[in-house]
């Protein structure tokens, strides 16, 4: 089993230190000729969605990438990976892959004075840290989105086929849970 | 929760990574940075190239013009105040922005304490020559550090010699026996736990970006190559003839500083680089204030 990381910019260091904890193989994404390895997943790291949607369109790898989204490939995605996922996002006629039925507000906690760490539940797994970083959550969901956790009453982790979308930071709360990455590298082998 | 807000603060710039901050001074040049792929802006009246050029003193900047440039864009805003002055930032912080420098760009306020930091929410990013330079500042409750380089000069040559210079003194660090350690935090004039995190993980305990002279993206690739996370580039850009361009370019050679061919064809054709000033040239140090 082997994970690509889209590296283009962003905390993608984070998610294969996460990676390398449980033992998994992975590579990093940078430009086109990257695509032509074989991998089973897809990992889409925090960041500034701005800056990675652009350069996924000038370096050759949005169209790849999407079609293999659309063809089923699994994806986990925080924070900035989110926006990259959906479908709308509210006051932004910008739509990157958009292939998660979804509408994402960005910074939709505000400033930097509005990011936060807290716990809460997610579906399937229990208690976990969160860690938000001015990050969006997600403001409506489409018929067969999942939704795997709120806190204070606002959207912030969905499923919708084997895509995972995450307002928070797992990566970066890797030293008290490894359990959201867990489930998705699971869901890698459920076919 | 106050270790809280400085882990999340931490965290804020370990988002920025891999990334260009990039200096403006209008909501248009702004606009034109995060189209262009910054992944923050530094809010500025002036760039450092036209600081040297005004000569007197340099301050923060009209709260009304970091707010025009916080409607104007989506992404991160930074803004600077000056060394040790504890009540520009307080200001600053009142009108929420993203991350404070604490920048030798603008005129010291103080000529011997930084700011204290800890006594704030927002977090803050500041220019370091060394090791010693970098762990005070973190001390003082930095969440960020940038060599400092020499502004405003379009001259890599400091920031080369920063960036080497602090991971030359982290190597020597990792190599010591934890006994020596002691005598190291003495040296360095820094807390003993500090020195210790750097022997054990090999790194500062914050992110690590190049500032202080970046005009090319050659220059941005030369910094990734010497271990920087990340790249500010200050006059370089908006200096030069084709700022949009340019400013794309160096984004592009963030990410991809492996590759030479991209390289090349990232370096072709951006039109006139800005007018450098070579450091013998120049008669105001900015590297050196604050220490």
């Amino acid at each position: 089993m082997t994970i690509a990381v889209l590296a283009v910019q962003g905390a993608f260091l984070e998610q294969e230190q996460t990676l390398d904890m449980l033992g998994v193989n992975y590579f990093e994404i940078r430009q086109r000729p990257d695509l032509s390895r074989p991998f089973d997943g897809l990992i889409l790291p925090g960041g500034e969605s701005t800056v990675q949607g652009k350069l996924l369109r000038e370096l050759g790898l949005f169209d790849i990438l999407k079609e293999k989204i659309e063809d089923g490939l699994p994806v986990l995605a925080t924070c900035a990976g989110m926006i990259l996922l959906a479908g709308a996002l509210a006051d932004d006629s910008t739509v990157h892959f958009g292939t998660m039925p979804i509408r994402v507000r960005r910074n939709a906690y505000g400033r930097q004075l509005g990011s936060f760490h807290t716990t809460a539940n997610m579906a399937g797994i229990g208690p976990v840290p969160m860690t938000f970083i001015r990050a969006p959550y997600v403001e409506s969901v489409d018929d067969g989105v999942d939704v795997l956790a709120r806190v204070d009453n606002r959207i912030v982790a969905v499923r919708y086929g084997r895509q995972i979308a995450l307002s928070f930071h797992p990566e970066l709360d890797r030293k008290e849970s490894t359990a959201i990455h867990e489930t998705f590298l699971r869901m890698l082998v459920e076919r | 929760m106050a270790n809280d807000r400085y882990e999340l603060n931490k965290q804020l710039a370990q988002m920025l990574k891999g990334g260009v901050i990039m200096d403006v001074t209008t909501p248009e040049q702004a606009r034109i940075a995060e189209a262009a792929g910054a992944c923050a802006v530094m809010a500025l009246e002036r760039i450092p190239a036209d600081i040297r050029a005004a000569g007197g003193v340099s301050r923060m900047s009209d709260p009304k013009m970091i707010r025009s440039i916080q409607d104007a864009v989506s992404i991160p805003v930074m803004a600077k105040c000056r060394i040790g002055h504890f009540m520009e930032a307080k200001i600053l912080e009142a009108i929420e922005i993203d991350y404070i420098d604490e920048s030798e760009v603008l005129s010291p306020a103080d000529d011997v304490y930084h700011i204290d930091k800890t006594q704030f929410s927002v977090p803050f990013v500041c220019g370091a020559r060394d090791l010693g330079e970098a762990l005070r500042r973190i001390n003082e409750g930095a969440s960020m550090i940038r060599t400092k380089g020499e502004p405003g000069t379009g001259d890599v040559v400091q920031a080369v010699r920063h960036m080497r210079k602090m991971n030359q003194e982290i190597a020597r660090i990792v190599s010591m026996r934890e006994d020596e350690l002691f005598e190291a935090a003495k040296e360095l004039r820094v807390p003993f736990d500090l020195v210790k995190y750097v022997h054990e993980n090999g790194r500062i305990p914050v992110v690590n970006f190049a500032a202080g002279g970046v005009a090319t993206p050659a220059d941005a690739a030369l910094m990734m190559w010497l271990g920087a996370e990340g790249v500010f580039v200050g006059s370089g850009i908006f200096k030069s003839g084709d700022p949009a361009k340019r400013a794309q370019a160096i984004v592009k050679a963030v990410t991809n500083y492996q590759d030479p061919k991209m390289l090349a064809d990232l370096s072709t054709d951006l039109g006139e680089a800005m007018v450098g000033i070579n450091e013998n040239e120049i008669r105001l140090i900015m590297e050196e204030r604050g220490q």
